[in-house]
């Protein structure tokens, strides 16, 4: 396998970005935030499709993690970042280790279709509760670290140095994963899972806890989405949330572990400018592209990188 | 008793609706394979046909009753144009694709499509409310109802009806049903698959685009209705069985009939129940209700 590199290129990177972010104005800081808690989520996505699987319901733990966050802030009084997302993780595991015993019995567009249901369930819930504000959400409280209130306008850069140290952290594990045994068994499900099955390994316990992996980082997406944004509502349960990260997949391909992140902030930076340029063709412009790298480039934007040989099968 | 007679009917009307919009997308994938997320957008196409016509037909101080033929005619013309214009421009070219994959392609053109009817139509809502009152209001008992909304329960069973003939008692239906069962042996046999492909979908579409103009008169048609009927046609043909008309009739029954009930009871589970049947389906008998399971091939 040869020298592997990529953990060293990944903490120069983020690092760097870290320092970066001292420097630029507080909308791109909070576009970097918000690119990597969506690619946190997309890199619990691309987990499950390098197994064959897509799921058209991350929102729900996006969303989940998101209101852990506003209802331990705002109903019981926790606001310490450290702790809530202890609570995140813990919700997150839970909620995804039930749901993952049914799921990982499910293929193709069974799978795609019930991880729907189970995310618009929560929005069929949210939506219809008064307390959580219904369809408008609430505002969340001023997070805290250790007893430490960060003033509020240094929020945003803090929360960002926060997001790159957990994006960070979630890069280095799941490129470690992608490389054990497990983590190749994922791809070896989607080639041919009776084979898997042959050879010993249980494909739905691999599922299973794949399922749960990709649960807990959707959580940690949302909920620092949900502290760098300040307010919480239904949307991120909503399908259309998780279409758009199935689309971040797409468009970063599963070669890489930093692809999702590529991704994610290529998507909001086009965002931000064709929303202010020509805000009616926006999605027509995600749309055109989503045809055009199912068509041109099956295995994401990453492909296009000239790659080393060693790294072909991955 | 009356609340029992509400449920009912309000259960009925809901369900015939999403009836016409579930029958054209499970018949799509029925024959092609193909779980449309374009369908919706097709809907919303329908629906925003129907009442710009309707709009620009009482404005001109026309007969009112030709309103009918032209709104219902000009949604379903809408619908099969656009159902062309997807099958021969994006479609053809992603055929022996993943189901899956399939689906993104439609999500695809969906999102391009959610974009081409703002462009076309703007985004202020449209009102097209005159069809509605011209049938007047039917009283059973004490409850009165609109006579639109129970004209929709025929019109549905018309739709349910057709279907069922075309596919069972002609021979255009023997060859869809050939191409349902095996595309390739069909194909061998000299069917023309990729003409039923084609024929296929213009007819999901005009459905899909018929249930729009239909809902046209009775609600606001603004942007975002699109993506969100298409969430619950899925919910109505995984509940059915994916590929079955029947099964989608009686989805449909199922849900419009339990949204009613969390509607007239306890409002604030009317989503919640919708998703709740279909992931209890789901959990229970993953290929729908009603179709048989087979087994896995290796």
């Amino acid at each position: 396998m040869g020298s592997d590199r990529t953990p060293i290129f990944l903490c120069a990177a983020l690092l760097l970005l870290l320092v970066v972010g001292l420097f630029i104005p507080n909308w791109l800081v909070f576009l970097f935030t918000i690119s990597m808690a969506k690619g946190l989520v997309v890199l619990g996505l691309i987990l499950l499709m390098r197994t064959g699987l897509v799921s058209f319901g991350q929102g729900l733990y996006y969303c989940l993690g998101g209101y852990i966050v506003g209802i331990s802030g705002q109903h019981w009084g926790i606001t310490d970042v450290a702790l809530v997302f202890l609570l995140v993780v813990l919700a997150a595991t839970l909620l995804s280790s039930i749901l993952g015993l049914l799921l990982c019995r499910y293929r193709e567009i069974f799978f795609a279709m019930l991880t729907m249901a189970f995310s618009m369930i929560l929005y069929g819930i949210l939506v219809k509760s008064e307390k959580l504000g219904s369809t408008d959400g609430f505002i969340i409280a001023q997070a805290t670290l250790f007893g430490w209130q960060p003033e509020v306008e240094a929020s945003g850069t803090w929360i960002f140095a926060l997001a790159v140290i957990i994006t960070l952290v979630a890069l280095l594990v799941m490129h470690l994963y992608f490389r054990s045994p497990m983590g190749f068994g994922g791809e070896a499900i989607r080639e041919n899972e009776i084979r898997v099955e042959y050879l010993g390994v249980s494909p739905r316990r691999l599922i299973y806890i794949k399922y749960v992996v990709a649960a807990v980082l959707a959580a940690f997406g949302g909920a620092i989405t949900a502290v760098a944004a300040g307010h919480v509502d239904p949307e991120m349960a909503f399908w259309a949330t998780s279409g758009e990260f199935v689309f971040i997949a797409l468009l970063g391909g599963t070669l890489h572990v930093a692809a999702p992140l590529v991704g994610a902030f290529l998507i909001e930076i086009i965002r931000t400018i064709a929303l202010d340029l020509a805000p009616y063709t926006w999605q027509m412009i995600l749309g055109g592209s989503l045809l055009l790298i199912i068509f041109f480039l099956p295995k994401g934007l990453w492909s296009l990188l000239p790659k080393r040989r060693e790294e072909e099968g991955l | 008793m009356e609340t029992l007679l509400a449920i009912l009917i309000d259960g009925l009307v809901y369900a015939s609706w999403l009836f016409i919009v579930a029958a054209g997308l499970t018949l799509v994938y029925g024959v092609m394979k193909i779980l449309n997320m374009a369908h919706g957008s097709l809907y919303a196409i329908g629906a925003y046909s129907a009442a710009s016509l309707v709009g620009w037909y009482f404005g001109s101080g026309h007969p009112p009753w030709g309103s009918f033929a032209l709104f219902i005619g000009g949604a379903v013309i809408a619908g099969m144009v656009t159902g062309l214009i997807i099958e021969r421009g994006v479609l053809r070219r992603m055929y022996g694709r993943d189901e899956v994959v399939m689906i993104l392609v439609t999500y695809g053109v969906l999102l391009i499509l959610e974009d081409v009817t703002k462009l076309l139509w703007g985004v202020d809502a449209y009102f097209a409310y005159q069809p509605y009152g011209m049938i007047g209001r039917v009283r059973f008992s004490d409850l009165t109802f609109a006579g639109y909304d129970l004209t929709l329960i025929a019109v549905a069973g018309l739709v349910g009806f057709a279907l069922w003939y075309a596919l069972n008692r002609t021979r255009q239906g023997k060859l869809l049903r050939a191409v349902i069962h095996d595309r390739e042996i069909s194909l061998a046999m000299g069917i023309n698959v990729t003409r039923i492909f084609i024929v296929t979908f213009i007819i999901g579409s005009a459905l899909g685009a018929l249930a729009g103009g239909l809902t046209a008169p009775a609600l606001s048609v603004a942007p975002g209705i699109g993506i969100e009927i298409i969430i619950l046609a899925f919910a109505v043909v995984v509940i059915g069985g994916l590929g079955s008309v029947g099964g989608a009739a009686i989805g449909a029954l199922l849900v419009g009939i339990c949204r009613a009930l969390a509607v007239h009871t306890y409002p604030q589970f009317e989503l919640f129940i919708i998703y709740g049947v279909m992931a209890a389906v789901l959990a229970v008998r993953p290929q729908g209700l009603f179709v048989i399971a087979r087994a896995r091939k290796i």
